[in-house]
């Protein structure tokens, strides 16, 4: 009898998670194989994956799908790097890194749409002036590029500038604490033994912070397959025209976008971005666990 | 490999901005001599640390000068020195095996030195059959115990063939029990590697038990050097009287007069030398033998028998630690008035001079 006590206490959040998490989960599952499904009189045709069909060929989540990939497959390892050399270059100057880490910080605390609207400032070419970044090409002798509104690479440039912006600070703060929690007596040990530095980077340092590496790369991975924020900050909310939607935001368009009151297929799109992320965060954890032992 | 410390000075600015910079190890100049294992002693934050990273490189000195028998290495980066270091914390490498914990200093030798993997295994193995972990070679740190641990971080600080071996309060992590184990072990080892070895520790028993000579430190300047039992029976000051022996040596105001040592009013014992004057009296716990004629009176408080001591816990008016003890050789049976009388041992009697605290030098006179 003493077992039922737990679970009492344990029941309001049950209870809470079950109705706000579980059964929506369940609900997307349902719909996703729900043909015709209509949401005015909550009538459907028959069970299928018909959803999944129409979905896997429909050529805007083709695209979104591939943009996706694209921005996870180039921001998670260049942020994670990026923020390794910074948090390196912090744990060197012990005397600047506080103040180093809350400049690095900011754009953390600073809202997406802000920084969005300031990256349009940087890139954008209107009819009145070119944007910075473009006054700073042509200043080096090159052609402006419309990178708001031109070519697929360079939009997809902005963006994956832009994410890795975003995520930047808080994985340099992740590493620059996982840096300094590392044994000083370590180095100290390796340096008597004349350990070169690349050597005490690769055979130390990154051994020792590649629990919070891995960690980062999960949560990066995942954070970045559901990006969709961005995007519209950079591009506004008419992502397909653009040519730059993801997942999540073609999820979005079936369910609220022009028109939409497509449940079905917004359901199937999400839960094949669930089977992606699902997989890649099973392939991720399998090698972090494999490098432990 | 003489170690020669020749008016070494290490200074730093303090970490709390606007104090004085702190002299941490200031003007020493002392020879530890070949094949020696030397106990650097003395409380925490007195320099400790910081001589042994000097020895060892990982500190470079203010002023002064170290030498490895005939070569300065004063200038020389830790690996040129030829050191090995332990840690209090063992700071063995978590994610590596113990056999490539001791591995590792001699992946990093380049050159002519290279070795090839055979002779690697064959250091290795050497290593650890000298500090007798061969069992653990391929456990993880965490699946050892701290003296395991420990045994292994002497290895990797052996397997290069050190000239000198070096030991920061090597023990201080470790029980009770283990400690003794290790540190006998400690010993051995010297003996057998016959490597000099400076063996940093706070604890004056450790010192005192294995070294074969004992430096005192306070507040980053030297107190004395010797073998343990001379700096013992003959302390320079009363810091270095006090800092050695467990329990600690007895202190009384007193003073000099007429030719003999007077603590109150009792004439404890008959000297020639001194000149009259207020001192410090210090008498070791083993200095008193009960004698009811005794020159010497103390309060009984309580009779506390702790394995083959027993040791007499009193008071005195003139005492100036909190409590008075004195170990007698009696049987617990044996009664004994509050008020007892000592006949004192001349060498067990200390004293001080009020200033300097410096040690008083006497002769006994023969009483008639
Ligand atoms: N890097 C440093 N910067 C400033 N002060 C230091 C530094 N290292 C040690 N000290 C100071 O030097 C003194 C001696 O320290 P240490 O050698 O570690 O003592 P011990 O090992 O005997 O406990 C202490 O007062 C300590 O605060
Ligand atoms: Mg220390």
């Amino acid at each position: 009898m003493k077992k039922i006590k737990p679970w009492l206490y344990l029941a309001p959040a049950i209870l809470f998670l079950g109705f706000f998490m579980v059964y929506p989960l369940i609900d997307v599952f349902i719909y996703s194989f729900e043909e015709g499904y209509n949401s005015a009189s909550q009538t459907f045709r028959g069970i299928g994956l018909y959803n999944y069909m129409y979905v896997l060929r429909d050529p805007y989540f083709i695209q979104a799908l591939k943009n996706t990939f694209i921005l996870v497959i180039i921001t998670v390892p260049l942020s994670t790097g990026i923020a390794l050399l910074i948090a390196l270059g912090l744990n060197s100057i012990p005397k600047l890194k506080d103040l180093f880490q809350t400049i690095f910080f900011l754009p953390y605390v600073t809202n997406t749409l802000a920084v969005g609207l300031v990256f349009m400032i940087l890139f954008k070419k209107t009819a009145y002036s070119e944007g910075l970044v473009n006054m700073l090409i042509t200043g080096l002798g090159g052609s402006a590029i419309d990178f708001m509104d031109g070519p697929y690479w360079a939009k997809m440039f902005v963006l994956c500038f832009y994410t890795v912006w975003i995520v930047l600070p808080f994985k340099i703060l992740i590493l620059t604490s996982a840096l300094a929690s590392v044994d000083e007596n370590l180095y100290k040990a390796a340096k008597i033994d004349g350990t070169s530095r690349f050597r005490i980077f690769t055979r130390i340092t990154i051994p020792m912070i590649s629990p919070m590496i891995f960690y980062l790369i999960i949560t990066g991975f995942i954070g970045a397959f559901k990006a969709y924020s961005d995007a519209v900050a950079l591009f506004g909310t008419d992502l397909n025209a653009a040519g730059m939607n993801t997942i999540v935001g073609y999820i979005y368009d079936m369910l609220y976008g022009n028109g939409g009151g497509y449940p079905s297929y917004a359901s199937s799109a999400a839960l094949i971005l669930f089977a992606v992320v699902l997989t890649i965060t099973c392939i991720n954890l399998t090698i972090s666990n494999s490098g432990k032992d | 490999m003489k170690i020669v410390l020749d008016h070494l000075t290490k200074r730093f600015s303090n970490r709390t901005k606007g104090l004085d910079d702190i002299i941490a190890v200031n003007d020493f100049n002392f020879e530890i001599p070949d094949g020696k294992l030397i106990g650097l002693l003395g409380p925490s934050g007195c320099g400790k640390s910081t001589t042994l990273n000097l020895i060892s490189g990982l500190e470079k000195a203010t002023s002064g000068k170290i030498w490895f028998g005939d070569d300065d290495v004063t200038d020389l980066p830790p690996e040129n020195r030829g050191v090995g270091l332990v840690f209090q914390s063992y700071a063995l490498y978590p994610h590596l095996t113990a056999r490539q914990n001791i591995m590792f200093p001699l992946q990093n030798l380049k050159g002519k030195d290279k070795l090839t993997k055979e002779q690697m295994n064959e250091k290795v193995l050497e290593a650890a059959h000298l500090v007798q972990i061969e069992r653990y070679l391929d456990s993880k740190p965490n699946q050892m115990s701290g003296g395991q641990q420990q045994r292994v971080a002497i290895a990797r600080a052996l397997v290069k063939l050190p000239r000198v071996l070096l030991l920061d309060e090597p023990l201080s992590n470790l029980d009770a029990r283990l400690r003794l184990a290790t540190r006998e072990e400690i010993r051995r080892i010297q003996q057998e590697t016959k490597l000099t070895t400076v063996f940093v520790t706070h604890d004056q028993e450790e010192a005192m038990s294995i070294s074969d000579m004992i430096v005192v430190m306070k507040d980053g300047i030297m107190q004395q050097i010797g073998r343990p039992q001379d700096v013992y029976d003959h302390p320079v000051n009363l810091f270095v009287a006090k800092f050695l022996g467990n329990p600690p040596i007895n202190v009384f105001d007193g003073k000099i007069e007429n030719g003999a040592i007077v603590i109150g009013n009792e004439r404890i014992l008959e000297i020639e030398g001194p000149e009259d004057q207020e001192v410090y009296v210090g008498i070791r716990p083993e200095g008193f033998i009960v004698d009811e004629s005794g020159p010497f009176h103390v309060n009984k408080k309580q009779i506390e028998i702790m394995g083959r001591d027993t040791s007499i816990v009193a008071t005195h008016p003139n005492m100036i630690s909190e409590s008075i003890r004195i170990i007698v050789t009696l049987d617990s049976r044996d009664e004994l008035p509050s008020t007892v009388g000592f006949r004192l041992k001349p060498g067990k009697v200390e004293i001080f001079a009020k200033d300097t605290e410096n040690n008083i030098e006497y002769s006994v006179r023969e009483s008639v």
